[in-house]
């Protein structure tokens, strides 16, 4: 690729990201009322995009080859478990990352 | 309040928040900025690109892109496709991205997932001006993320690092999202409806291709479900 190729793909990245963030908000701009199905998809969406991300991170841990997603499975639960506990964003992610980090670092 | 105190206010209420973000981008951001170095780019490609696109996945597959034959809409294709999901995003957000000036078009440029996560979940205190702590958010972010890809581009192949591990730290954010979300919510359809799909549309379609069925399915039960989550969200309410 010459230096404008490279130039102009990394353009149509930008573009295409840029498209996905603002269609919602030109389709449905400001001052129309927005339709109830649109009104109820922003409210029930967000909980299934946060448990389709959660499995997306995932997606790579293979269930039948080295440590079989065990340490994701364990930091997983601590994460949740510390969160029922404490409710503190910061406590439950440093818990589950440094357990994670000790399983495939010291165990695995 | 005068304008630069409101500013400093939700500049701190935003921070913490950001402090796992903090910990996941200058890691991933590096590894992409390696990952471009070593693939033969000059370093600030990183630089550009990590400012310009500012969505980690799409920038990773980006750098064979730029590797393979010049193919733009190719390259537009894809990049709507991996970035699907930021439709929902918008959906979501269609009131809070609102009403915040020009601060809007920044929220809606910088909407990667982590943003929306925390700009959608937080609990945002009583007295802090909304607009300016959801773009603190996105700018704090936005720049762990810059930072990242630039160090990993400028010092690349001599970075040495043991913390096998740490990317983590995004899936530990997004479960505890998840849980918070769940300990708020009266009813759980729709976040078992997300794992669910998702984790079946994996299996199905394997790890590359997975993403665009699971978003279909997903607004497929949810659509469905319309009638009886209404029913029962007005009961709730």
């Amino acid at each position: 690729m010459t230096f404008a190729e490279q130039m102009i793909t990394i353009g149509m990245v930008v573009l295409g990201t840029v498209l996905t963030r603002f269609l919602p908000f030109l389709i449905f701009p400001a001052g129309k009322p927005t339709p109830r199905y649109v009104r109820y998809l922003g409210k029930v969406l967000p909980p299934a995009v946060f448990g389709l991300l959660v499995v997306y991170c995932l997606k790579n841990v293979s269930l039948f080859a080295g440590s079989r997603g065990v340490p994701e499975l364990v930091s997983i639960g601590v994460v949740a478990g510390l969160h029922l506990w404490r409710r503190q964003m910061l406590v439950s992610i440093a818990g589950g990352t440094a357990c994670y980090m000790l399983l495939v670092q010291v165990v695995f | 309040m005068s304008e630069r105190g409101r500013r400093g206010k939700a500049f701190k209420a935003a921070f913490p928040h950001t402090i796992p973000i903090f910990a996941g981008f200058w890691f991933l951001g590096m590894t992409y900025g390696i990952y471009m170095n070593v693939s033969g780019f000059p370093f600030w490609y990183p630089m550009l690109m990590s400012l310009t696109i500012f969505a980690g996945s799409v920038e990773f597959v980006a750098v064979n892109l730029l590797l393979g034959a010049f193919n733009p809409f190719q390259v537009l294709a894809m990049t709507l496709m991996i970035n699907a999901r930021h439709l929902f995003y918008g959906l979501s957000m269609l009131d809070k991205y609102r009403g915040n000036g020009w601060k809007d078009f920044y929220l809606i440029f910088g909407m990667c997932d982590e943003s929306f996560s925390i700009n959608y979940t937080a609990r945002i205190p009583e007295g802090i001006d909304r607009g300016w702590f959801m773009f603190f958010v996105t700018l704090l972010n936005h720049f762990y993320w810059f930072f990242g890809a630039a160090l990993g581009g400028i010092f690349g192949s001599l970075i040495r690092f043991d913390t096998e591990g740490l990317d983590f730290v995004m899936t530990a954010m997004f479960v505890a999202i998840f849980m918070e979300q769940w300990m708020k919510e009266k009813e759980h359809v729709s976040s078992l409806v997300g794992v669910g799909v998702t984790l079946l549309c994996l299996v199905a379609f394997g790890a590359d291709r997975f993403l665009i069925p699971a978003m279909a399915v997903i607004l497929g039960v949810l659509t469905f479900l319309r009638k009886p989550l209404e029913r029962r969200g007005e009961c709730g309410d």
